[in-house]
């Protein structure tokens, strides 16, 4: 059986990063030390779009970090094939600051773990704070977002694709049957 | 994508493809060493042994650091304070170390060949931090990625390499690397320190160092092992210097935008001047601050995932 279902294009895409570019500035009550962090490589992409999001209602840029958690994964060890490591790049100090994580895809929680334990080691953020585009549920860890596209429940034989145009020339998240 | 090998013994043995991977990884552990907490918990747990049967400040230096910044634990042992004065064999003390179980260990030794026998001996990944007057591939590593980092590619430039050819394992190293990844390598020094057959390696063998830096984008200057003179290789370090110096007068013979290159220890004044040494094309501190990145990444590639 093979099947492939789209359950978000462009346009929800884009209104739900709307939706929650307001819903950050809301919760944070505007821009003052707020920084957006993007997790390699989906997050990054976001990120940015949510920054842009941001200066067209605010007026103002947010500082803007990428982080790679591939030297934090909890399966390094474990896992056979080593993923090709990427740059971290997180040009201001995260002192005091409202950190908000960016990555696509909630799954296990455990990309998250690493990614505060990171985010720990660049400094003591005052806050920090999760926006991904899809959770699909079956968490490994006691992890949460406060900031969610859209609640997909999946199976676990079900793979979560959030596609997007900086990479891959077009906008949408499908979700697709593993053999 | 890993590297699939359990040693680093030379650069003779890695593909391009290899060089790459190793030197794309070491891009990217630049930024931990410009953290405030210089450390990720990648190698926790992990244990380094560092076997230094030669002196070193910088190499034995950076692969601790290297270690440290990953959260392994490093150990170093010298020769000096070791139960080798007590007669022990290389062979014994590896056997040894390797009942202790550490992960990496660390190899330099006067003995060309030393760190492939220890490869083939333990079960332990051995990275060779220079062996004899064979190979010291973790300095032509972070040689390459200092080229790459400020030339954007190795390529098509024109490198020469200046000094005891004969006896320089970094020559030897770097003359496989930058050959592989399509640099133009010149080498040039006195005719006693240039390897018979030498040309065999891809290189152009030059008597003057005038001839060699011509043009060059790159000049690369090897330390005059000053223990040499006693073999009668030149007169003189004065006349060493005399000819085979890099310095104000003949670095115009470059290219203007000539980056001058050197693995240290440095004797100034013989194959260096002090002017060169520390003026706008020297880019010696940049190597030592990249060896770090590449120590790491070469850690990190060889440990772990791969059981």
């Amino acid at each position: 059986m093979e099947k492939k279902k789209i359950v978000m294009d462009a346009e929800g895409i884009d209104r739900s990063l709307t939706r929650i570019a307001y819903e950050i500035l809301e919760k944070n009550k505007g821009v003052e030390e707020l920084v957006l962090v993007g997790i390699r490589t989906g997050g990054v992409f976001l990120a940015e779009r949510l920054r842009r999001k941001i200066f067209e209602i605010e007026g103002r840029e947010v500082p803007l970090g990428i982080l790679d958690i591939t030297l934090y994964r909890d399966d390094l060890q474990t896992s056979h094939r080593k993923p090709r490591l990427g740059k971290t790049d997180i040009p201001f100090s995260l002192n005091g600051k409202k950190v908000v994580l960016v990555d696509d895809v909630l799954f296990t929680g455990r990309t998250i773990r690493a990614a505060m334990d990171a985010l720990i080691d660049f400094g003591r953020p005052k806050l920090i704070q999760l926006t991904v585009l899809i959770d699909r549920g079956h968490r490994e860890l006691p992890i949460r977002a406060d900031f969610v596209g859209k609640n997909l429940p999946s199976s676990l034989w079900e793979a979560v694709s959030v596609i997007l145009t900086e990479k891959n020339g077009m906008d949408e998240v499908v979700v697709e049957l593993n053999a | 994508m890993k590297l699939n090998r359990k040693d680093i013994l030379g650069i003779q043995e890695l593909s391009v493809e290899e060089i790459n991977l190793i030197l794309d990884t070491a891009d990217s552990f630049i930024e931990i060493s410009t953290r405030e907490i210089k450390k990720v918990p990648t190698l926790r747990g992990k244990t380094i042994i560092n076997l230094f049967y030669e002196a070193s400040t910088r190499t034995r230096t950076s692969f601790e650091i290297a270690g440290k910044r990953l959260s392994a634990d490093t150990i170093n042992i010298s020769a000096s304070t070791s139960s080798v004065v007590k007669g022990e064999t290389l062979i014994d003390t590896a056997k040894n170390l390797e009942a202790m179980n550490p992960d990496v260990i660390v190899i330099r030794h006067s003995a060309a060949g030393a760190p492939h026998m220890l490869a083939g001996l333990l079960r332990q990944s051995i990275i060779n931090a220079g062996d004899g007057a064979h190979e010291h591939p973790t300095q032509a590593l972070l040689d390459m990625m200092t080229i790459r980092a400020k030339k954007g590619g190795i390529a098509g430039l024109k490198v020469a390499i200046v000094g005891d050819i004969a006896h320089s394992r970094v020559a030897r190293s770097n003359i496989h690397g930058l050959t592989k990844m399509g640099a133009a390598v010149f080498v040039a020094g006195p005719a006693t320190m240039i390897p018979r057959d030498i040309e065999k390696m891809g290189v152009v063998v030059h008597t003057r160092i005038e001839e060699a830096i011509r043009e060059a984008d790159i000049i690369m200057m090897l330390r005059i092992q000053t223990e040499r003179e006693k073999q009668n290789l030149f007169p003189s370090l004065r006349e060493y210097a005399q000819y085979f110096s890099l310095n104000r007068k003949n670095i115009g013979l470059a290219r203007k935008d000539v980056l001058v290159m050197h693995p240290g220890p440095m004797n100034r004044g013989v194959e260096i001047s002090p002017d060169i040494a520390d003026g706008p094309h020297s880019i010696i501190l940049d190597q030592v601050t990249n060896g770090v990145a590449v120590r790491m990444a070469l850690l990190y590639l060889l440990t772990g995932g791969n059981s």
